[in-house]
C-alpha cells in the first residue's frame, strides 16, 4: 500500500504535522519514531512553560506532549515506535523510506508525501575543541536531563554549564533541586542564547552566577572530571591571558547549540542552508524535493514549542494537500533577502500564487537589539514595519506577509532597522 | 599463583600481535595488561596509518619491522575481518630547494625494499589530490601505505589469540618482576604469575619493566601528539594520506582519510614527562589546524567532532628495542612509530625467537580466522534484512548517528573479549564515536550494559575504574 | 520612591518591569509589562514571589524507575527547598496519569503535586 503521507518523527513537530495531515483530509498517514515513547524530546523536559500560545495554560513537556498523542491517538493515526529511518529515497510519486526495528524488521514504505520532523541534536565538545583531558563527567546538557529526568540517576554533585542556551539553563536549577552545586554557567557570548524567564526562574533564584564572554579553556582530570578552567575572552572569542579562574567540579555539562539533524535529508538531496543547517523551504515548507516538507527543529531550531506545533501543522496541511494532488503546484517563487540582523528567514522562497491568505515568516537576529524596526519590503516597496522593544539571538521572531501585498513583488526582503 | 610458559605485559597491539603469533606454538600464554580493554594506551590514539617503510634508515629495526609488517596486513586483514585499505600516501615537498629531500626519501625507500614508489611534479599530484596546495611543488607517492583501525586491528590480534587459547587479564599491571630458579615471578595487585618467559610490551612504560632486569638501562621520551578528527562530511577531502616533508616548518602533520571515512588532522610532537599526560591543548590544537593547511588547502576545521592526544615512545636509541634483554625476558621497547605498521612483524619475529628458546613446537590446529561484530549498515539491504530476520535486535538501531543497532552492541558484549565498558562498546562497534559524539546513545548503552552485565547504572564506567558516568540514584532504590 | 527592577518570567517575552513601591512596600505601580499577568507577576514578584516547582518522585512498578511531577500551581518561592525535601521522600506506583494526585498538601502550602506523565505499569 502507498501512504498519503509519511511522518519521520514522533516528537512535537511529527505529531502536530500528522495531525493536521487528518485534517486536511489525508487518509493513510503513518508516524515513523525511533524512541520507545511518542513525544520526543518533549518526554524529559519536564519543567513547566510550554503551551502559553498554543493552550493559554503553562504545561511542562510531557503534559504538552499529552495533549497531542491523545488527540493522535483519538484520530487512529497509525505509529511505529522504536523504528529508525535508515534511508528516504525519491520515486516517481513520491518517496520511499526504509526503516527498521526490532518488532518488524527491514521495512520499505512508499509514500505520495512525507515531513521531515527528525529534529536537533546537541553540539558535542569536540565542535569547540576545548583542550585538556577526556574523563568521564562531561555530558551534553541534554544527555544530563535524561538521565536526571528519566533515568532517575545523578551525574554529579559539582557542576559547571558551558553556554547559556535553554537546555543548560534549565539544568542549572534542575542539578540545584537534586542537591548538586551549580558553581557557574559561562557563556562565550556577550549574552544568552537562552530566554530571559530563564535566566531569571534558573539562574538568578538559586544565585548561580551567569559569566558572559567566558568560556571553558582547560578540562583536568583522569578518569572523571576534576576541574575546568575558565577565562575571559576577547571580541574575537579568544580567551584572554591572566583571566583564567579554576573551578573544581565533577562534572561539565554542554548546552552550547542545537544541529538540525538532516542525515536522511542530505540522502534524498534536501537542499540545505548552511545558516540553519535546515532544509531551504519555500511557503508550503516544501524542499527542492516534491512531496517532502519540513517541519520543526529539523528545519531550524526553535525557542518555543508552540511556534513548532504551529509550524508543522503548516507542513502536514500542505504535505496532505500534496498528495491529494490539491491546490495549484503552479507558480513562480520569489527569494526572501534578508538584511540588517536577520540572519535567515523559514520560509526562504515565496510563490505568492500558492500562499494563503496570510504567512507567517520566522527568522531569527544575530545580536542584541532595543527599539530596532522590523521591514519588510518588496523591491523599494515598504510592506511592514513594525517596531519591537527587544529583539535577541535566543529568541525567534516573527512576521506575518499578506498575500494581497505580495502579487506583484518580484523579491522580497526582510531587515531590521535602528 | 597462576602459571604460564609465557607472560606478555600489555595488551596494547604490540602485546596481542606478540600473544597472537605465539599462540600458533604450543605454550601456554597469559596477557597481563593494566587497563579495563585493549589498546589503551599508546595503540589507541596515534595516525592510523599502516606506513610503506620509506621513512626509516636503512638496516635499522624500524625500516625491516615496518615493510614485513606492512606487507603481513593484507591477509591479516582478512583472517582478522578488519577493514584496511591501501589508499596510499603522498609527502609532499612544500620548497623547490627542499626537493631534493624528496629524493632522499624516495632513495632511502628503495633501499628498505618498499615498492610502489614513484616521484611526482607538483602538477601530477595535484591532479591526483585536487586539494594540495599550490605550493606543493612534488611528491613522492608511496601506493603500498594503508589506513586501518587500531583498535580493531588489536582487538582483532587479541580475539585471535584468545580463540586460540591465550588467557587475557585486564586490570591487572605488572608490578615488579623476581627471578624464581628459571622462571620469571610476575606479580601484579590482584595475584602472583609464574612464567618461564616475559615479553615486554608495555609501551610507554617499558623502559621501567626492563630496567628491573636489565643492567643495560633503557630511557623512554614520552613524546605527546595532539589530533583532531573531522566529521565523515570532510573524510573525502583527500584520498590518500597526506605527509609533509620534514623541513623549515618542522615535522609538518599529515591530513588523512580514516578506515572509517573521517578526516584525521596531526599530530603535533612535544617531549613530556608525564607518562600519563593525554590532555590536548589550545596551542596544539591550533598548530595541528594550521599546519595542516601548509599542504592541503580548505580544510574545513570547522568540521572538528573531537581531537585527542596521543603517547609515543620514543627510546633515546632511536631505533625498536626487540629481543633477549635477560634469560627468558624479551623486550619490545620503545615501540614509537612505525609501530602499528610494524606490530605483525614485530609479533612474528618475537615469537619465532621465544618459541625457539623454549623448544615450542608448532600447534596442529592454529586457527587464523576470528569474526567481528558485523556492521549492518555496510551491508546491502537484503543482507540486513535477513540478519534482522535471524536476530531481531540488528534491527533496534541505539546509535542514530552510526546507525548500531542493538544487535551489535549485543555482539560486542559478548564477544571473544567482550566489551565491559562505555569506551569498550564505542570501539568495538562505533556507538557513540558519530556526530553527537554519543549524546543520544551513551544513556542507552549503559542501560544494556547494565543488563547485560548484572550491573547497577551507577556502576557503568567509561573505561577504568573510577570513570564512573553517573553517581547515585536520585530517588532511594 | 523605591524603584525594583524586574524581568518578568510570565511568559518568554521576558518584559523588563519596573515596580514601584512606597515606603512600607507596598506596590503602587508596575510599568513595562505588555501584559496583564506582567502586572500580576510584577507585584506578587515584590511581595510575596512564587514558583512552580518541577522534579521527579520515584514510582514502584512502573515501566520507568521515576514518574514527573509539578506542583498544581505555584507555590511560594521560599517552600522550594522544603518542597523538594517531601518530593525526595515521595513515591507512586504505577500505573500513574497525568493529573493523578502524588502528594495532596506539599510543605504545608495547600498545593497537591500531581503527576505530569502517563506510565504504566512495566510490562
Amino acid at each position: 500500500m502507498k501512504y498519503d503521507v509519511i511522518v519521520i518523527g514522533g516528537g512535537p513537530a511529527g505529531l502536530a504535522a500528522a495531525l493536521a495531515a487528518k485534517e486536511n483530509g489525508a487518509q493513510e498517514i503513518l508516524i515513523l519514531e525511533r524512541e520507545k515513547e511518542l513525544g520526543g524530546i518533549l518526554n524529559q523536559c519536564i519543567h513547566n512553560g510550554f503551551g502559553l500560545h498554543t493552550f493559554k495554560e503553562e504545561l511542562t513537556g510531557p503534559e504538552y506532549a499529552a495533549r497531542f498523542i491523545d488527540r493522535v491517538k483519538e484520530e487512529n493515526i497509525p505509529y511505529l515506535l522504536s523504528t529508525t529511518v535508515i534511508d528516504l529515497a525519491r520515486q516517481e510519486n513520491g518517496v520511499t523510506v526504509t526503516a527498521v526495528s526490532r518488532e518488524n524488521g527491514l521495512m520499505t514504505l512508499e509514500g505520495s508525501a512525507a515531513v521531515l520532523a527528525m529534529g536537533c541534536r546537541e553540539r558535542p565538545r569536540g565542535a569547540l575543541n576545548i583542550p585538556g583531558t577526556r574523563p568521564a563527567g562531561i555530558f551534553s546538557a541534554g544527555t544530563a536531563q535524561r538521565l536526571v529526568n528519566l533515568e532517575g540517576y545523578l551525574p554529579g554533585r559539582e557542576v559547571v554549564i558551558l553556554g547559556s542556551g535553554d537546555i543548560g539553563l534549565i539544568m542549572a536549577r534542575r542539578m540545584t533541586l537534586e542537591g548538586a552545586k551549580v558553581k557557574c554557567v559561562a557563556e562565550i557570548m556577550p549574552y544568552s542564547g537562552g530566554l530571559k524567564r530563564n535566566i531569571v526562574q534558573c539562574l538568578n533564584d538559586y544565585g548561580i552566577p551567569l559569566k558572559l564572554s567566558h568560556t571553558v579553556v582547560d578540562i583536568r582530570g583522569k578518569e572523571r572530571v576534576e576541574g575546568v578552567t575558565i577565562a575571559q575572552v576577547d571580541e574575537h572569542n579568544k580567551p584572554i591571558p591572566g583571566t583564567e579562574e579554576d573551578y573544581s567540579c565533577d562534572t561539565l555539562l554542554l548546552s552550547v547549540g542545537l544541529i538540525p539533524e538532516n542525515e536522511l535529508s542530505r540522502g534524498i538531496g534536501v537542499e540545505l542552508s548552511p545558516v540553519t543547517n535546515g532544509p531551504k523551504v519555500n511557503e508550503s515548507l516544501g524542499t527542492n524535493i516534491p512531496g517532502v516538507f519540513a517541519c520543526g527543529n529539523v528545519l531550524h531550531v526553535h525557542d518555543l514549542v508552540d511556534y513548532v506545533s504551529e509550524e508543522a501543522a503548516e507542513a502536514g496541511k500542505n504535505a496532505a494537500r500534496y498528495a491529494a494532488g490539491s491546490g495549484t503546484q503552479e507558480g513562480v517563487e520569489i527569494p526572501v533577502e534578508t538584511g540588517g540582523a536577520v540572519r535567515y528567514t523559514v520560509p526562504s522562497r515565496i510563490c505568492p500564487d500558492r500562499m494563503e491568505e496570510e504567512l507567517v515568516v520566522r527568522f531569527r537576529v544575530g545580536k542584541n537589539m532595543r527599539n530596532a524596526w522590523v521591514c519588510v519590503y518588496a523591491g523599494e516597496k515598504e510592506l511592514l514595519r513594525r517596531k519591537r522593544p527587544v529583539m535577541a539571538p535566543g529568541e525567534m521572531e516573527q512576521v506575518k506577509l499578506k498575500k494581497e501585498d505580495l502579487k506583484d513583488a518580484l523579491s522580497l526582503r526582510v531587515c531590521t532597522e535602528e | 599463583m597462576k602459571e604460564y610458559d609465557i607472560v606478555v605485559a600489555g595488551a596494547g597491539v604490540i602485546g596481542c600481535a606478540t600473544a597472537r603469533e605465539l599462540s600458533r606454538y604450543t605454550g601456554s600464554v597469559a596477557v597481563l595488561e593494566k587497563n579495563a580493554d585493549v589498546c589503551e594506551g599508546t595503540s589507541k590514539a596515534n595516525s592510523a596509518i599502516i606506513h610503506a617503510g620509506f621513512d626509516a634508515e636503512p638496516g635499522t629495526l624500524k625500516a625491516k619491522m615496518n615493510v614485513r609488517g606492512n606487507q603481513m596486513m593484507d591477509q591479516l586483514s582478512k583472517e582478522l575481518d578488519i577493514p584496511f585499505s591501501r589508499c596510499g600516501a603522498f609527502v609532499v615537498c612544500l620548497r623547490e630547494e627542499e626537493l631534493p629531500k624528496l629524493r632522499e626519501l624516495y632513495e632511502r625507500g628503495l633501499k628498505n625494499g618498499v615498492e610502489g614508489l614513484s616521484l611526482l611534479s607538483g602538477e601530477e599530484a595535484r591532479r591526483l589530490e585536487p586539494n594540495l596546495t599550490k605550493e606543493v611543488c612534488g611528491a613522492l607517492y608511496a601506493k603500498t601505505s594503508g589506513i586501518v583501525c587500531p583498535f580493531e586491528l588489536t582487538l582483532g590480534l587479541a580475539e585471535s589469540a584468545a580463540i586460540n587459547g591465550v588467557r587475557f587479564y585486564f586490570e591487572t599491571p605488572v608490578l615488579s618482576l623476581e627471578r624464581q630458579g628459571e622462571k620469571w615471578l610476575v606479580h601484579t595487585p590482584k595475584e602472583d604469575f609464574l612464567a618461564k618467559a616475559v615479553v615486554n610490551c608495555a609501551g610507554v612504560h617499558s623502559d621501567e619493566l626492563h630496567n628491573m632486569v636489565s643492567e643495560k638501562k633503557l630511557k623512554i621520551q614520552v613524546r605527546k601528539g595532539e589530533y583532531c578528527l573531522l566529521d565523515k562530511s570532510a573524510g573525502k577531502h583527500v584520498g590518500r594520506t597526506i605527509f609533509q616533508l620534514p623541513g623549515k616548518y618542522g615535522k609538518g602533520v599529515l591530513v588523512s582519510p580514516t578506515i572509517h571515512g573521517n578526516l584525521l588532522l596531526g599530530p603535533t610532537a612535544e617531549d613530556v614527562e608525564d607518562r600519563e599526560n593525554v590532555r590536548t591543548t589550545a596551542s596544539g590544537l591550533q598548530d595541528v589546524l594550521e599546519k595542516s593547511a601548509l599542504g592541503v588547502k580548505d580544510v574545513p576545521t570547522r568540521q572538528v567532532i573531537t581531537s585527542f592526544t596521543g603517547l609515543r615512545a620514543h627510546e633515546l636509541g632511536d631505533d625498536f628495542v626487540l629481543g633477549e634483554a635477560a634469560p627468558g625476558f624479551f623486550d619490545a621497547a620503545g615501540i614509537e612509530s612505525p609501530g602499528l605498521s610494524s606490530a605483525a612483524a614485530i609479533g612474528e619475529s618475537l615469537a619465532a625467537e621465544i618459541a625457539q628458546k623454549l623448544a615450542l613446537g608448532k600447534k596442529e590446529h592454529f586457527d587464523p580466522i576470528r569474526r567481528g561484530v558485523p556492521k549492518l549498515k555496510e551491508m546491502s539491504l537484503a543482507e540486513r534484512r535477513k540478519m534482522i530476520e535471524k536476530n531481531p535486535a540488528y534491527g533496534n538501531i541505539i546509535c542514530r548517528c552510526e546507525e548500531i543497532s542493538e544487535g551489535e552492541i549485543l555482539d560486542a558484549i559478548h564477544g571473544v573479549l567482550g566489551a565491559k565498558t562505555l569506551d569498550g562498546v564505542k570501539r568495538r562497534t562505533r556507538a557513540g564515536m558519530g556526530r553527537c559524539q554519543s549524546g543520544f546513545c551513551s544513556p542507552r548503552v549503559m542501560e544494556i550494559l547494565s543488563r547485560e552485565l548484572s550491573l547497577e547504572l551507577s556502576q557503568i564506567r567509561k573505561n577504568q575504574d573510577g570513570s564512573q558516568i553517573v553517581l547515585t540514584r536520585t530517588r532511594g532504590e | 520612591m523605591p524603584i525594583i527592577e524586574l524581568t518578568c518570567i510570565s511568559c518568554p517575552l521576558g518584559c523588563p518591569l519596573k515596580v514601584e513601591t512606597d515606603e512600607t512596600g507596598n506596590v503602587k505601580g508596575v510599568t513595562g509589562n505588555t501584559c496583564k499577568r506582567g502586572e500580576e507577576y510584577g507585584k506578587k514578584e515584590v511581595s510575596a514571589p512564587v514558583r512552580t516547582v518541577t522534579s521527579t518522585v520515584r514510582l514502584t512498578g512502573g515501566a520507568a524507575p521515576v514518574v514527573s511531577v509539578r506542583t498544581k500551581t505555584d507555590i511560594p518561592k521560599e517552600k522550594i527547598f522544603a518542597c523538594m525535601a517531601e518530593i525526595r521522600k515521595a513515591s507512586a506506583a504505577a500505573p500513574v496519569h497525568i493529573g493523578d494526585v502524588i502528594l495532596d498538601n506539599i510543605a504545608d502550602t495547600g498545593v497537591a503535586l500531581v503527576a505530569t506523565a502517563n506510565v504504566e505499569k512495566r510490562a
